[in-house]
């Protein structure tokens, strides 16, 4: 089965290095690139009888690794 | 007493804390693998600083699931002294052993420079031959020491004592200025509810002998003696 967790910073996190990718889009020229966030995208390839085990997996895996979740928020969608 | 120093693929101040604490205490240093799943009767563990597994997905992330963390965190939960120093710090919050994280510094640099420090805990048994109020001088060096926590921890870390080490100017203010990542409350170290697991992202390990530049260091390890 194939899947894709995204992990981002949560909103209430302040994201220096967003910031600075949007800044450097201004610089480019694009002046109307309002926020940049910048996250993570993780393709995974798994075995699993069901959606529903897939969907345990990943929630576990992106708990307890993929995601920090003091800082940041995750989804996993399988593909 | 024996002291372990666990070494991690990418740990590279492990042979200088060992160097440092055995100088300082006299005990014997134990290098900890981190596959192993014996802390081999050691009395005391120090996670020391680097780049353990290449800094891959977080700093610590994946130091915190390799075999010795398990043990680790089993023992510090039985009450054993241990001690995080910077990417060692990053490893106790990914662990779960200390609350918060370590974001990547407010100004996106890599910092590496000797700040002044202000001790505000001395009960722990990193930090007892200490005197709170006392400022010392250790040198940082880390991209991701930007220490964070929610309103909530941050509220119990205050409020219980928990922080042991705040940013401050050398005549012991904590002031913005004197912080240089951003970390909250100008937190340099914090430890557990019950004090026995220290984190912090200043190098006390390069500052134990006159030669390098200062002793402030040598107060953490010397706390660890009797």
């Amino acid at each position: 089965m194939k899947a894709q967790v995204i992990v981002k910073l949560k909103e209430s996190v302040l994201d220096p290095q967003g910031m600075a990718i949007g800044r450097s889009i201004a610089a480019m020229g694009h002046k109307g690139v309002n926020l940049v966030r910048q996250g993570k995208i993780f393709d995974i390839d798994l075995n699993a009888k069901t959606p529903g085990e897939a969907e345990a997996i990943l929630k576990d895996i992106g708990e307890k690794l993929l995601a920090n979740t003091v800082i940041e928020d995750f989804e996993a969608k399988l593909l | 007493m024996k002291i372990g120093v666990v070494v991690f693929p990418g740990s590279n101040c492990d042979r200088d804390c060992g160097q440092a604490i055995s100088k300082v205490t006299g005990a014997q240093i134990l290098y900890l693998w981190h596959k192993n799943f014996d802390l081999e009767g050691c009395d005391v563990i120090v996670l020391p600083g680097g780049f353990s597994y290449g800094d891959y997905l977080r700093c610590g992330a994946i130091a915190s699931h390799s075999p010795i963390m398990q043990e680790v965190k089993a023992a510090a939960n039985r009450g054993m002294p241990v001690l995080g120093i910077c990417n060692g710090f990053q490893i106790l919050t990914e662990s779960g052993l200390l609350p918060g994280v370590l974001m990547r510094n407010r100004s996106l640099n890599f910092i590496c420079e000797t700040v002044s420090l202000k001790l505000e805990n001395a009960k722990t048994p990193f930090t007892r031959k200490g005197k709170v109020g006392a400022v010392s001088r250790m040198p940082i060096a880390h991209m991701e020491g930007n220490y964070f926590a929610d309103a909530e921890t941050f509220k119990t870390l205050e409020g219980e004592g928990q922080v042991v080490f705040r940013y401050c100017d050398e005549k012991g203010q904590v002031t913005e200025a004197s912080n240089p990542n951003g970390a909250m409350g100008n937190m340099a170290g914090i430890c557990n509810k019950a004090g026995n697991v220290l984190g912090l992202m200043p190098h006390p390990e390069r500052v134990c002998e006159e030669l390098l530049g200062g002793t402030d260091g040598a107060v953490l390890f010397r706390s660890l003696l009797g």
